[in-house]
């Protein structure tokens, strides 16, 4: 965070198109991300609905539906958003260093 | 109220002449320790403005676990293992969904909320408007929310205190603890501050933890323990010996009985338990109760059940983001990529302490089934507290040291819980129903004789409504409270970081009517399930709108936002004017500086 203010001008960072690209980029991100989690959220009532047998098969005394939301669920979330932040800190390298290129012109 | 507690206790000492010393002493030493944090470090910043910028020099680490500290109340700590006790499978969406819903946050609002340098909701909420009226409906909301997460700690805290005297009425143990916090915001303790919430937090998975270890390593694993409830004492399977189909009513005195694994020795489980199949599947009593109730057939239920879940998930998922007391501590990073980093720690911390509490649930089904029998603090929300003391059964006082080491834990995590919410509650109230709306031009001391009022005001209100809830589930009702949040503040924040288009009638309108309709829907189901109107059968006539009415997310939220977007359609001319800036104040990487600038041209309207 630099003190010195860049001049409000027409400059890169100022543009209509940067803020566009900008917002695309890490909503697009963000909802590769959520759909990644939802399929997994949202799948597993419905396995449970049409696959009650499968979903009770045991597993070291759980059943399989027990298994996956009581202790599996949590690490494929971590690896979820693991997998978001890294990406997103790249994400925001990038756009600095877009913002710095144009500056330098 | 506050004066009469001390007086009242005498009596509710001497009747509990049987106090486990062991329990009480662990207690005892958790409550003073917690005080004692709360006023040193009280003492040590002294506005809320030390607080916020102090906080800003904080680690990713030590930030992660103020906010798992300060998010892991008396719900998820007792009021999970009640929960899967007594609903079984179903229950587990409650601690998923509680961990996960930071996903959400994490994806779509840490960052940019965070870039935005808005202390709360509210803050958030006038600058991203430009509007005070908006920060006042955003203030309510701090005040619904607010007393519906109270509401729970309460029962918490009735509960325990009832436990460790077994002659306290219920609701001693409510005005006790609610009157000693209140005391301690009233008097300027007990601040949330990081370290003593971080602090907060190993306590309580230390005090989870520790239990669950021992007892699996006395009364088999947690596998085992879920295995027993295999549903097939029904089909007289001759290698498990189950004494009586649970739902017979399971008389049968010849008690106990081994699993094929041979380790797990389980008790009979008490006619009003659900039945092994019914606790261990999916759809199982917590989502069927509606159906059930008005006389549908297991097939026939499912469905419901279905949207039953799928509102509950939406509920959790969206109001973890969308907690106000929770969204305050983002301030405490020092950039939108250190909110982020925050977000993934808090998800590890909380997931991990997530795992245990179901453990407790499913032990206590098989050893003590007992509680099924008893209502109110005497229930299964009891059984974090209870469980461990069986292993006295074994010899020595073990189980009286880890039963203390959960009690202690139930303290810490209704105590945090509760002041902070205090906290937030009455800085709404002093700070911004008095300091701007009633009297604007307040003095500093007025402001403080107020900020004490309304805390002991907020306090007596919130004791009186824990001491209401005794026959509601803790778990239960932070659902509520989350699924006002999902309502109201959630669709605010998402749709304002990635809406340009919004406008502040837009907001207040969508957030207006989602959350008042799910505030609506809540108390209805609160007063007919404690008996305050009587709807039993509209509800067994109309089993829809009872799960419409007990879970409302699924359509409130959709409801929120979709009023957000044609108000805003309508009154396309007052979105603000200077939009593309906040938005990339929101969006744009810190490194690039916008917020300085944003901050200079806005400097003659500063507020705070």
């Amino acid at each position: 965070m630099s003190p010195a203010t860049p001049p409000p001008s027409e400059d890169l960072v100022h543009s209509e198109s940067f803020l566009r690209s900008l917002m695309r980029r890490q909503l697009q991100l963000s909802i590769a991300c959520a759909a990644a989690f939802l399929v997994v959220l949202l799948g597993l009532p419905l396995a449970n609905y049409f696959y009650p047998a499968l979903m009770a098969t045991r597993v070291a005394g759980f059943t399989l539906s027990w298994l996956l939301l009581g202790i599996l669920f949590f690490p494929a979330v971590w690896a979820i958003s693991w997998i978001f932040i890294r990406r997103s800190i790249a994400l925001e390298e990038d756009e600095v260093a877009q913002a710095k290129a144009s500056n330098q012109r | 109220m506050d004066s009469l507690s001390p007086l009242a206790l005498i009596p509710m000492l001497a009747a509990g002449l049987n106090v486990d010393p062991w329990i009480f002493g662990f207690s005892f030493v958790t409550v003073a320790v917690t005080i004692w944090m709360g006023f040193r470090s009280a003492k040590t910043s002294k506005t809320a403005s030390d607080f916020f910028v102090a906080g800003r020099s904080v680690s990713v680490g030590w930030n992660a676990s103020a906010i798992s500290g300060e998010y892991l109340s008396a719900a998820s700590f007792m009021g999970v293992a009640g929960m899967v006790m007594s609903s079984g499978y179903d229950a587990l969406w409650y601690p998923v969904c509680y961990a996960c819903g930071y996903l959400f946050l994490l994806l779509f609002i840490a960052g940019p909320l965070r870039r935005f340098g808005a202390y709360t909701i509210p803050d958030f909420a006038e600058g991203r408007f430009d509007s005070p009226i908006f920060r006042k409906i955003a203030v309510c909301f701090v005040l619904f929310i607010g007393f519906f997460y109270t509401m729970p700690q309460m029962k918490g805290a009735g509960t325990t205190l009832a436990y460790i005297f077994p002659g306290m009425p219920y609701w001693g143990g409510v005005v006790l603890v609610g009157a000693v916090i209140t005391l301690n915001v009233a008097l300027g303790g007990m601040k949330g501050i990081t370290l003593v919430q971080a602090f907060q937090y190993w306590a309580k998975m230390f005090a989870i933890s520790v239990p669950i270890f021992v007892l699996m390593s006395v009364y088999g694993s947690y596998g085992a323990h879920v295995g027993v409830n295999d549903g097939r004492s029904g089909m007289a399977s001759p290698s498990v010996a189950v004494a009586g189909a649970p739902s017979a009513g399971a008389t049968t005195p010849s008690a106990v009985a081994t699993t094929p694994d041979g380790d797990v020795v389980r008790k009979p489980l008490s006619s009003k338990a659900p039945a092994d199949q019914a606790w261990v599947s999916p759809f199982g009593p917590l989502t069927t109760k509606a159906a059930k109730a008005a006389g549908l057939t297991d097939e026939q239920a499912k469905p419901y059940s279905l949207l039953y879940t799928y509102s509950l998930i939406i509920a959790l998922v969206c109001g973890t983001a969308g907690l106000p007391h929770i969204l305050v501590r983002f301030y405490t990073n020092p950039d939108g990529v250190a909110a982020k980093r925050t977000t993934m720690w808090v998800m590890i911390l909380i997931g991990i302490f997530y795992v245990f509490p179901p453990i407790f649930g499913v032990i206590g089904r098989n050893l003590l089934p007992e509680l099924y029998n008893a209502t109110g603090a005497k229930g299964t929300d009891k059984i974090v507290l209870e469980l461990p003391r069986l292993l006295n059964e074994r010899g020595g006082i073990w189980g009286s040291i880890l039963s203390g080491i959960t009690c202690a834990g139930a303290f810490a995590a209704f105590m945090s819980t509760f002041s902070g919410l205090l906290v937030s509650m009455t800085g709404a109230v002093a700070h911004d129903v008095y300091g701007r709306m009633l009297k604007p031009n307040a003095t500093p001391e007025q402001r403080m004789r107020m900020f004490k009022f309304a805390a002991i005001g907020i306090g007596g209100v919130s004791m009186l409504l824990g001491a209401q809830v005794e026959a509601l589930q803790i778990n239960f009702m932070v659902g509520q409270a989350f699924a006002i949040a999902a309502a109201s503040y959630f669709p605010l924040l998402f749709m304002s970081v990635w809406w340009r288009g919004m406008t502040m009638a837009g907001a207040a309108t969508g957030m207006l009517g989602g959350g008042l309709a799910a505030l609506a829907c809540t108390t209805v189901i609160n007063l007919s399930d404690l008996k305050k109107i009587d709807l039993a059968g509209f509800w067994a006539a109309h089993p829809l709108l009872r799960i419409l009415c007990e879970q409302p997310a699924i359509w409130t939220v959709p409801l929120a936002i979709g009023l957000m977007i044609v108000v805003s359609k309508a009154t396309r001319a007052q979105v603000p004017g200077d939009i593309r800036m906040k938005m990339l104040v929101l969006h744009a990487p810190e490194k690039l500086g916008l917020k300085q600038e944003y901050i200079q041209e806005h400097q003659a309207g500063a507020g705070h």
